[in-house]
């Protein structure tokens, strides 16, 4: 997608609007008050140390927790809905075509009893594919653009390295064509050269496609290579947010400052 | 005779009632398993403790009862189950499917067509098709109740990436009505399209699951699979070795240790009112003279 489409599609309108999101556990608070548009295209990062509510927020953005205050806004194919108040039918089919979430950890995303290609080809059989010639090219051609040689196919991912697992899961999810997807930590455990190809296939990817996608993350390298805007997450609230470079460059709370200067320099 | 420290067919009214509320239930939504609570039965589970509840539920005094096991009726899950309903309900029990009003079966349907008249009885051992894909209940629920059916078609592609054809040769899952995934129980996949439109009332019975699930007359059974790999109802290659009958499913019995065989029908009645009109096989000898 060439820089001019890319800003013809964000002046329309945003893709995801999120409106005080507030999640409570008990007395204790998950997240409170998160606020932000997402447009089309946009690749928006969440940092924070662990235990300040960036999967919290997550979760509840991509409806695997109900949220307890707040609008989660996704402009639907048939306008924008406010997929919190949405029936669970409805929010599970977006969260099988349009939505897409990679897991920190490949075993939760992945079946692991199922081959390669049965990973991939699951959200097509999902959406009514049925014929198995036509899922098997799909799922070829998709192993071939994150990486992995089209003999692995009928390789159930238990037989995959730590990297590979974790790009099937990324096929497994691009294969029906999100338009957002929600990445839980898409690095963690991988070793750094592992981790650097990954950053590059989804760089591409997310460019090539056109995908928002919304990036949880403790590892700033990570959020400064993919992430267009960012939201620095604090005990469950988000103390500031802005372009990536901005915010990592010249940091204005506290937490952030300290944040990135506790990254260690090579 | 009745044995009258039993109520009619063992089980209470009250349990009766209970059972029956739920085969209404399944048969108002076709495929649906409606969950019931199922009772200790004397017999062990997986001797067919869901189909005999079923069966109890359904039988009246008039009734003609048949229990087939394999399609065999003499081997010892038919016989202890037609000698229970004898001795608890005292209702007459035949080998003939057509003169039979109440089929049970375990694993086969019979070769005879069935007709409005009749109840067709299967004993399931688990009811729900996605168990060994998905295996949390309440999702799998779930699944059934938003028709989240995609990963049926995972495990028959599975099947053909191993073994390059839909190998899953019984318990093959159908689509009842467009709407809902059911198990049709082991039956092999030979029987499958039996399911579909067929004049008698089907009902399945889950006794360990708790579960009971319907098929009512003349509903509309599809075998899943896809485009390019069209389900297949296949059976052994070969004729009743006994009858001659090309058409019916068939055993394979081992006849020595130098690796002789031969083929007979699953269905023992089907096999011997064949033999009784006078067909015979390549091993088979008219009825009467046999060993």
């Amino acid at each position: 997608m060439t820089q001019m489409q890319r800003t013809v599609l964000a002046a329309e309108a945003p893709l995801l609007q999120v409106r005080d999101l507030t999640k409570r556990y008990g007395a204790r608070i998950g997240c409170a008050d998160v606020s932000f548009d997402l447009w089309p295209g946009e690749v928006l990062g969440i940092v924070g140390e662990s235990g300040s509510g960036k999967s919290t927020l997550l979760s509840c953005l991509a409806g695997h927790l109900a949220p307890d205050e707040g609008q989660v806004i996704f402009a639907t194919a048939s306008g924008p809905k406010d997929t919190v108040q949405m029936d669970e039918p409805e929010r599970r089919r977006l969260s099988r075509t349009d939505w897409a979430f990679v897991h920190q950890n490949p075993r939760d995303g992945l079946r692991m009893g199922v081959t390669a290609g049965g990973n991939v080809g699951e959200r097509l059989m999902a959406v009514g594919a049925r014929h198995y010639g036509a899922i098997r090219d799909t799922a070829t051609d998709w192993l071939g653009r994150v990486e992995i040689d089209a003999s692995r196919i009928d390789d159930r991912p238990s037989a995959f390295s730590g990297g590979m697992q974790q790009r099937l899961q990324i096929a497994r999810n691009l294969v029906t064509g999100p338009r957002l997807v929600f990445m839980d930590e898409p690095t963690g455990g991988l070793d750094v050269s592992v981790q650097a190809r990954l950053l590059d296939l989804l760089r591409g990817l997310v460019r090539e496609m056109g995908l928002s996608a919304i990036i949880v993350t403790h590892d700033l390298a990570v959020v400064r290579l993919l992430a267009d805007r960012l939201m620095v997450m604090k005990s469950g609230r988000v103390v500031e947010q802005g372009l990536t470079d901005q915010v990592l460059d010249d940091p204005q709370h506290a937490y952030t400052q300290l944040l990135v200067s506790s990254v260690l320099q090579v | 005779m009745t044995e009258q420290a039993y109520n009619f067919a063992y089980l209470d009214e009250q349990t009766k009632r209970m059972i029956r509320r739920a085969i209404l239930k399944g048969v108002a939504v076709p495929g649906y398993q409606v969950p019931f609570a199922s009772r200790e039965m004397p017999m062990p589970y997986g001797w067919g403790t869901g189909g005999v509840q079923v069966t109890a539920a359904c039988l009246t005094p008039e009734d003609r009862l048949k229990v087939i096991d394999q399609g065999a009726d003499d081997t010892t899950n038919a016989v202890s189950i037609r000698s229970f309903f004898r001795r608890t309900a005292g209702v007459a029990v035949t080998e003939a499917t057509a003169e039979a009003t109440l089929i049970q079966t375990r694993h086969r349907i019979p070769e005879h067509p069935l007709t409005e008249d009749q109840i067709l009885v299967y004993q399931v051992p688990i009811p729900e098709p996605l168990r060994f894909l998905e295996p949390r209940e309440p999702e799998t629920r779930k699944m059934h109740s938003l028709e989240e059916y995609g990963l049926m078609h995972v495990k028959l592609y599975e099947d053909i990436a191993r073994h390059g054809a839909i190998a899953t040769s019984y318990d093959y899952p159908v689509k009842v009505e467009d709407r809902y995934v059911m198990d049709p129980s082991p039956i092999p996949k030979f029987d499958n399209p039996k399911l579909s439109d067929c004049p008698a009332l089907q009902l399945f019975g889950a006794g360990r699951e708790q579960r009971i699930y319907a098929l009512p007359p003349y509903t509309r059974v599809v075998s899943l699979d896809f485009d390019d790999h069209p389900f297949d109802p296949s059976k052994a290659d070969h004729d009743c070795d006994l009858c001659g009958s090309g058409d019916s499913y068939l055993d394979e019995v081992i006849t020595d240790d130098a690796g002789s065989r031969m083929f007979v029908c699953s269905d023992t009645d089907f096999c011997r009112s064949r033999r009784a009109a006078g067909h015979i096989g390549r091993l088979g000898t008219p009825v009467g003279d046999a060993a």
